[in-house]
């Protein structure tokens, strides 16, 4: 097989995968209007999906804050100008690593979870008996599960900004001797300088949360729904779902801060 | 009555049906076995629309499968049951919310109705007991009991059984069998069965069909291919060839 083939065919199997996400979140999207008869299940979903992944998403965001804020702080005490500290922490956590982080840990908490599981369902042939009861499997499956995670993401992303930004206060009042009000305060001012009820530096970061969430589901769910060949490839299902929703992550973040910032 | 006429079905270059053609007359338990990978599950799966064929028809009541649109292949399949190797149970639904599936999400019935239809189907398969328990705390034999209860529920006019017996010891094994042929005597359901057992074949069918090589080598009633000398037909039901 020459190199043009073997390019050709893994640009045709990754565009075939990308199509069949893009199909399975608006078929999902549809099936919304099936809301109340799955409501119920969404919501334990959702419980599930905040519960297992918010001990670990608190500690991870302490930590990145303090380690944003060190980080930061460092650089600005040569230049005296920590009291800018908390702007900037409180800035980057809501615009970017809130979101991130709580992204990040979600593909690799709910997302395998959810890829591992419809995996496992197709194998063992359960997704093919819901078809033949004439059981739509998005509906049944995998519009609860969008739904969890659009809606449980940036309620972890909103809990995350408080702990990195409380972490960052931390570190800033014991290793850069910032008092805490002022880190505070900073950081308050500029979280609502904008004079709008919600600021623009808050709804980036929480729209740009709601899309990852809802990628990482909507990647997830594909993954697993592709599954074939047994435990292996459910294996190979869960890999691609974080890996891909990790990329996916990324490049989101990268535009949905490209037009907060630089368009709209 | 289901008749699959010149069925092709090839995986990539792997041609699992060559030429099929099959006629499954109503109110009998036909059963279809063969060679592993000869296309026996692939059947059944173009008959209830999950594969489409690569040139042929396959035909339910008349109704070409292949042809019919979404709408119409829903409508077709809440007619069939369908039991799977292993069961195929939800695992987070109990045994009762299992067998109630595909009730509830057609809203078929009242509530009351479909507990009523639920417990009668738990009870033919002799599952009454173990409505409440969950897939992973049941036995392979239950799992496989509680599918087909699933399957009768919506009252089906056929039902297609993939290797209703795999891997379950030989007691377990001759209930399955029993339900079958109860099944069909009692709900006049018709069977598909699928399975590599001389057992099952020879006390569920009425018929009996080996595939060779993608297409049906030999068929007949149970009587004549248990006395036949065609080689085909002695290696699956001669004496010992279970």
């Amino acid at each position: 097989m020459n190199i043009v083939t073997a390019v050709g065919r893994v640009v045709r199997e990754r565009a075939d995968g990308a199509g069949y996400v893009c199909d399975l979140l608006l078929r999902s999207l549809v099936a919304l209007r099936r809301l109340p008869r799955r409501w119920r299940f969404s919501l334990d979903m959702a419980f599930n999906a905040g519960v297992r992944s918010l001990p670990v998403t608190l500690v991870v965001a302490a930590f990145a804050g303090a380690i944003l804020a060190l980080q930061t702080g460092i650089e600005l005490r040569r230049f005296g100008d920590t009291a800018v500290l908390g702007t900037i922490t409180a800035l980057s956590m809501c615009r970017e690593m809130g979101p991130f982080i709580t992204g990040v840990i979600l593909a690799a908490t709910v997302g395998s979870s959810m890829a591992a599981e419809l995996g496992t369902m197709k194998v063992s042939d359960e997704v093919t008996a819901l078809e033949v009861m004439s059981v739509d499997p998005i509906d049944y499956l995998v519009m609860p599960r969008v739904l969890a995670l659009a809606l449980m993401c940036p309620t972890l992303t909103v809990l995350s900004n408080l702990v990195g930004i409380y972490g960052g206060s931390i570190v800033a009042e014991q290793n850069l001797g910032v008092s805490r009000d002022l880190f505070w305060i900073s950081a308050r001012e500029a979280l609502t300088t904008s004079g709008t009820l919600l600021p623009k530096e808050i709804y980036a970061g929480l729209f740009k949360s709601l899309v990852f969430g809802t990628t990482i589901a909507a990647v997830s769910c594909a993954a697993g729904l592709r599954a074939s060949g047994g435990a292996l490839g459910v294996g190979l299902a869960v890999q691609a779902a974080v890996r891909n929703s990790v990329i996916l992550i990324i490049i989101f973040g990268f535009v949905i801060t490209w037009f907060f910032y630089f368009l709209a | 009555m289901i008749e699959l006429h010149d069925v092709y079905k090839a995986f990539g270059k792997r041609e699992i049906l060559r030429g099929l053609t099959l006629t499954v007359p109503k109110g009998l338990n036909f059963v279809l076995m063969g060679p592993s990978g000869t296309g026996k599950s692939v059947t059944l799966r173009h008959i209830i629309g999950i594969l489409q064929p690569d040139r042929g028809s396959v035909r339910v009541d008349g109704q070409e499968v292949p042809a019919m649109n979404h709408h119409q292949l829903m409508e077709l399949r809440k007619r069939m049951g369908y039991l799977f190797q292993n069961g195929a149970l939800i695992n987070w639904l109990s045994v009762a919310e299992n067998v109630a599936l595909p009730l509830r999400e057609h809203g078929m019935l009242p509530r009351d109705e479909i507990d009523d239809r639920v417990h009668e189907m738990l009870r033919l398969v002799h599952m009454d007991q173990a409505a409440k328990q969950f897939p992973p705390d049941i036995s392979g034999g239950m799992k496989l009991r509680c599918g087909l209860a699933r399957a009768l529920v919506t009252k089906p006019e056929y039902v297609l059984y993939d290797e209703p017996n795999a891997g379950l010891d030989p007691i377990i094994s001759r209930e399955i069998h029993e339900l079958i042929v109860d099944v069909r005597d009692t709900l006049h359901v018709t069977g598909l069965i699928v399975t590599h057992s001389r057992a099952c074949a020879t006390h569920c069918a009425d018929r009996i069909g080996i595939l060779q090589d993608g297409r049906l080598g030999i068929e007949g009633t149970v009587d004549e291919l248990v006395h036949s000398d065609n080689p085909l037909a002695r290696d699956f039901l001669g004496e010992g060839s279970d």
